[in-house]
């Protein structure tokens, strides 16, 4: 009888749900307009609204709605040609790179090959003070000395070009969805300017008009009805409003006036699968948080440094910090990749560094003490103006409850304060660090981190072997041979500790009752032209 | 009168270079490299940085920086910020929705404060005059943002009485919910202010002479009694107005209020010396023009207080 | 008065001077050297019929008493031992309010916090109604350029915003973040509220009629100032001194969530109440407890202030 009955209602429950699917169907015409548009939250964007200038969300989201690029990112970080009808190399240093013919800006411009010649050398010429700039670092007649033509960009034909590096890169075609490689209309070259308050692109979606963007309000995105891409917008536009605060936003969302949202504030971690009922998502993402303690700190170098670096790593309950403080929004790390990154594991030797150890890590830390005393205390700097607090009091407490030293949070007031410090490397203490993905690969949570001399190596960190393994793995042509040699200086990482990694940041976002098919990305936006309403 | 306006009018001139000076001194003296903090975690590479830096005259020392500010403000340049907007711009956008936003609080701040306050002191120890104290305790003690917060889950998500945030445009109607939010801040000074002044006030002769001559309740309270018991309460209420237009941060965060308070914090934050000053010298100005309001209001509650110059 | 009243015969009978008027105006001289003593005296005898006044004493004391000696209050130490495992707890055997989100022991902090955000919110008011009377005195008493000088300035302190002030004071001071400093960098910029309200109250005194007087009668400007306009205009200063006790107890909590503010090993209840905030919804006694014990200081500190100056206010005194 109960089953039955169960049945029963699960068959009601999904005959209804087709019937509303047929009534919405029935109301417009089948296919692209299933109506509506999406309201999301974003912030102001921090930068004109120029491609190579963009190098944070606010504007990234923006850029990559109205921009279509050579390759594009599915859900799961792999990566698909959109513009690109084909990249192809030998060598894994010059690439031949053919585009879709026909294609055209909003503007009515042809997309070609100029288009991403000419951005390009635009983004990498030193006087034009980009903020993405390196991200042509690795292309032939790049120089961070003088303004110079990026000599490896050579046009074929209308719709061909080719790219020469300056070594081997096999990954370099993962990065290609990145928005500082978005082509850009001749227009655009007149006044820069100009056209980053009101940009032309060529993406699934385009600006409704002039001036819709309104500073520190919102943005308003139409769909660009030329679109013939893979992402094809399933909704009639976009609204992005800017927030200052996350909580405002999910407050909104409670109330009905937003219709996704992408990240879930603090205050409601503990709330939100209660207020959202099944409208919610908690995954992880392409973000890796740590904490960087710098070898030129006394005690924290040689034999001594290396017991204390993995005594501390070992002190501190991953698990039941990411459980009780971020309420299972964040996944206590295994490596210093992403799992949502091709060719990450959890089975890297010398992994288990990285869980709680108590006994282990007061071992460590007595015969690290037996090298030479530990003095003074153990601190952790951050800004005070990212949340960090709660975290960082709950990881300095963890690790004074299990080695008994004296451990603490070191608040700087602005990011900027802290950054500048980090940089100039006058930090005294430990310090957080963290990184977000570029594109989806290991190499970008690798080389920039922890090469020698690597441009966001904090900590000075320096290890011929790691790098070594690293360059290898990076100019290999084959994927897998790649990764397994990543995987291998992963290992060297991980016993040498440069940084202590904590967590994997989730994406956790929610949803109104309005809207459906909301998935979110690798790089944690929601995948907005799949998004239908009503 | 005219001199004393002339007068008060001259004194802004200081006023205003030395506020800007200062402002622009501590916006340098801030630790930290805005320019820096523009990549993010990433480390940028130092010529890029260098040239960044040059460009926002950032390298060079701070009387320079700000004689270029100075000098810029003739020709009408206000700045831009790192966006690439002139200050100007956000000054234009941003300042009319919080002055709506300050009028309402400001509204709701002094007739409720005014009233209750007035009620206590004439109730002095009943009922009344105890539960005032205790509201006005709970708010007090209260960080605003515990206010706001629960303001909008109540009225906002639970009641749906109000929107959760301020929409597109900042329309009244949606700024009444932050307003009240805001004037419970001051609420309680304005009401022991009140409330103090009323006591006093009751007590001074000629209200015992206005009773004395046979004037009812309802024509001492409010003519005699309260008009003699306001200039504290006005004074008061002038300095707060300020407050209201740089210290809704937090509200219009919460609220999302496109206003001053939440730009200026951004642009505090992200060491835009440009922004900051402007708003600072706007807000400096309005600061000037409430006082002398006020100052010229006092002749109207007290008609013995006279100006001369 | 007492000439025809005892006994009720109409004789020409001259009262003993003791028993007129008179006395006053005739022992004036001796009175005078007593008068300060005599005016606590009064306000002495009449505060001690005043129940708040006991009540709010017997609060100031005790809230005294553990500031300077917590530990004998509590034995729990309120920064180690914090385990996540009772984060956010309820009470148990030995923690009386629970946990705080570190699992740190609620009332142990709140006990140890108290000399903290007490010392912070008595300096903060020391400091502005300092500067605050001086500077509304001179300003509303002489006028005149005097006037100018001091409104502008005050202007011009008022109208920086409190975050970039406290933001530069407290990292150019950063290597002395100590109560003193933290309370400086809030009452630096909260002195101009004291002087105006003081200012506006004193153009309104001095124009009275006893002012008036006692200029005419020739007592030194600077007198009548101190003696006279002082004394009728300090009742609104009283006020806003005792609520902005709360004001800077609370501003030390935002500083302290902005990173500004005192280490964060120290413990004040402005700390807790901040890093209370996320979890408002899920564990709101972490919360409310510390903000229960800044009410009760800022209720007894207001109460006493009210008490206080209705004692020493000879026609509020009168009126009752």
């Amino acid at each position: 009888m109960r089953r039955i009955g169960l049945g029963a209602a699960a068959i009601v429950a999904a005959s209804a749900l087709v019937l509303t699917g047929c009534a919405g169907g029935d109301g417009g015409n089948e296919g692209n307009n299933a109506g509506g548009v999406i309201t999301t939250n974003g912030s102001e964007p921090q930068n004109p609204l120029v491609p190579t200038n963009t190098n944070e969300t606010g504007g990234g989201k923006i850029l990559d709605a109205i921009f279509a690029g050579l390759v594009y990112y599915d859900g799961e970080g792999a990566a698909h040609n959109d513009v690109a009808e084909s990249i192809e190399t030998e060598d894994s240093q010059t690439y031949t790179i053919t585009l879709r013919e026909g294609l055209e800006f909003t503007n009515g411009e042809p997309v070609n090959a100029d288009s991403f010649i000419d951005a390009w050398n635009y983004g990498a010429l030193l006087s034009n003070e980009q903020l993405s700039s390196y991200f042509f670092e690795d292309i032939e007649g790049f120089s961070w000395d003088e303004d110079s033509e990026l000599t490896g960009l050579e046009k074929v034909s209308e719709t061909e070009f080719t790219v020469t590096l300056k070594q081997p890169l096999s990954d370099f075609p993962l990065r290609l969805g990145y928005s500082a490689y978005y082509p850009l209309p001749a227009s655009a070259f007149e006044d820069m300017d100009a056209f980053g308050e009101n940009p032309v692109g060529n993406g699934p979606y385009m600006l409704d008009g002039e001036g819709a963007w309104k500073h520190d309000e919102r943005i308003t995105l139409a769909v660009n009805p030329d679109y013939d891409g893979p992402r094809e917008p399933q909704n009639d536009g976009l609204e992005i409003v800017f927030y200052a605060s996350q909580d405002a936003a999910y407050a909104d969302l409670q109330g009905g006036n937003l219709d996704v949202l992408d990240a879930i504030p603090d205050a409601a971690f503990g709330t939100y699968q209660d207020d959202l009922g099944d409208r919610w998502v908690n995954q992880p993402a392409a973000i890796f948080q740590s904490f960087t303690i710098p070898e030129r700190l006394a005690h924290w170098s040689g034999e001594e440094g290396n017991l204390r670096r993995q005594a501390v790593s070992m002190a501190i309950n991953r698990d039941e910090i990411t459980e009780v403080i971020f309420q299972g929004t964040r996944t206590p790390a295994s490596d210093f990749t992403s799992p949502v990154i091709d060719g990450w594991t959890d089975e890297l030797e010398g992994a288990e560094a990285l869980e709680y150890n108590p006994e282990e890590a007061q071992r460590l830390w007595a015969e690290a003490d037996a090298i030479n005393p530990f003095t003074g205390s153990f601190q952790i700097a951050y800004n005070a103006d990212g949340g960090h607090q709660s975290w960082v009091d709950a990881v300095a407490n963890s690790v004074k409850n299990t080695l008994g030293i004296d451990a603490s949070g070191q608040p700087y007031p602005t990011f900027a304060e802290a950054r500048t410090l980090i940089t100039e490397r006058q930090i005294q203490t430990a310090f957080r660090t963290g990184w977000q993905a570029d594109y989806p690969g290991l190499y970008n949570f690798l080389g920039p981190l922890y090469a020698t001399n690597a441009g966001s190596n904090d900590g000075d960190y320096s290890n011929p072997e790691f790098d070594a393994l690293l360059a290898e793995g990076a100019t290999s042509t084959e994927i897998e041979e790649g990764t397994a040699l990543f995987q291998q200086a992963q290992e060297i990482l991980l016993q040498d500790l440069p940084v202590i990694p904590l967590w994997y940041s989730n994406v956790t976002g929610g949803w109104g009752e309005d809207v459906e098919n909301v998935t979110f990305g690798w790089n944690s936006v929601p995948l907005y032209h799949e998004i239908t309403k009503g | 009168m005219a001199r004393y306006l002339l007068w008060r009018v001259l004194q802004a001139i200081p006023v205003l270079i030395g506020t800007t000076f200062l402002i622009y001194f501590m916006v340098f003296a801030m630790p930290g490299d805005p320019i820096l903090a523009l990549f993010g975690d990433k480390t940028p590479n130092p010529a890029l940085l260098a040239r960044l830096r040059a460009e926002y005259h950032l390298d060079e020392p701070f009387i320079v920086q700000y004689w270029y500010y100075f000098t810029g403000i003739f020709q009408g340049d206000f700045g831009t910020s790192f966006t690439g907007e002139p200050t100007t711009e956000i000054l234009a956008r941003t300042f009319p929705v919080t002055i709506r936003l300050a009028v309402l609080a400001m509204l709701f701040q002094s007739i409720a404060g005014i009233l209750v306050g007035l009620v206590s002191g004439l109730r002095k120890g009943k009922l009344f005059d105890a539960s005032a104290l205790a509201v006005s305790l709970v708010l007090i003690s209260l960080p605003i943002f515990v206010v706001a917060f629960v303001a909008q889950y109540v009225f906002g998500i639970q009641l749906g009485w109000a929107r959760t945030t301020v929409g597109a445009g900042a329309p009244w109607a949606d700024l009444v919910l932050p307003a009240l939010v805001l004037a419970s801040v001051s609420f309680a000074q304005i009401v022991r202010l009140t409330r103090a002044s009323v006591i006093e006030t009751q007590g001074l002769d000629f209200v015992r002479t206005a009773y004395g001559k046979g004037l009812s309740r309802s024509r001492v309270i409010p003519v005699h009694i309260l008009r003699n018991s306001l200039i504290p309460v006005v004074t008061y209420l002038g300095t707060d107005f300020g407050v209201l237009l740089v210290g809704a941060t937090v509200t219009e965060g919460i609220f999302n209020v496109p206003g001053v308070g939440r730009t200026l914090y951004q642009a505090i934050l992200r060491g835009e010396g440009p922004t900051v000053v402007s708003f600072v010298t706007v807000m400096v100005l309005i600061y000037l023009v409430v006082n002398l309001v006020i100052d010229l209001l006092y002749a109207v509650l007290d008609p013995r207080i006279r100006y001369v110059k | 008065m007492s000439s025809n009243t005892p006994g009720g015969k109409p004789t020409h009978y001259v009262a003993p001077i003791e028993e007129t008027p008179l006395v006053e105006i005739d022992s004036v001289k001796v009175r005078t050297d007593e008068k300060p003593s005599n005016l606590w005296r009064d306000a002495w005898r009449d505060l001690r019929g005043r129940p708040l006044f006991w009540l709010s004493s017997a609060l100031i004391l005790l809230i005294a008493i553990v500031a300077l000696f917590p530990g004998l209050f509590t034995q729990v130490d309120p920064n180690s031992g914090c385990l996540l495992a009772n984060s956010n707890g309820g009470p148990t055997s030995g923690h009386p309010l629970g946990f705080t989100k570190q699992g740190c022991d609620i009332y142990s902090r709140i006990i140890h916090g108290t000399s903290t955000s007490v010392a912070v919110g008595f300096i903060v008011i020391l400091i502005t109604t300092t500067l605050g009377l001086v500077a509304g005195a001179v300003s509303g008493f002489y006028g005149g350029w005097l006037d100018a000088v001091i409104s502008r300035v005050g202007d011009i302190f008022f109208s920086i915003p409190y975050i970039l002030a406290a933001v530069v004071v407290m990292s150019v001071l950063s290597a002395y973040r100590s109560v003193w400093v933290i309370s400086l960098a809030i009452g630096l910029f909260a002195w101009p509220v004291v002087a105006r309200v003081l200012r506006s109250e004193i153009l309104r005194v001095k124009a009275s009629d006893f002012v008036m007087a006692a200029e005419a009668l020739g007592v030194s400007r600077f007198k009548i100032l101190v003696r006279h306009v002082l004394p009728n205009s300090i009742a609104p200063v009283i006020v806003i001194t005792t609520i902005s006790l709360a004001s800077a107890i609370v501003a030390e909590a935002t500083l302290s969530f902005l990173g500004v503010g005192l280490p964060t090993s120290t413990m004040s209840w402005g700390n807790d109440i901040s890093a209370a905030q996320v979890d408002l919804r899920t564990a709101p006694q972490t919360l409310i407890l510390p903000s229960i014990a800044l009410s009760i200081t800022v209720f007894a500190f207001i109460t006493l202030g009210e008490v206080l100056r209705d004692a020493l206010d000879p026609k509020a005194r009168a009126q009752r």
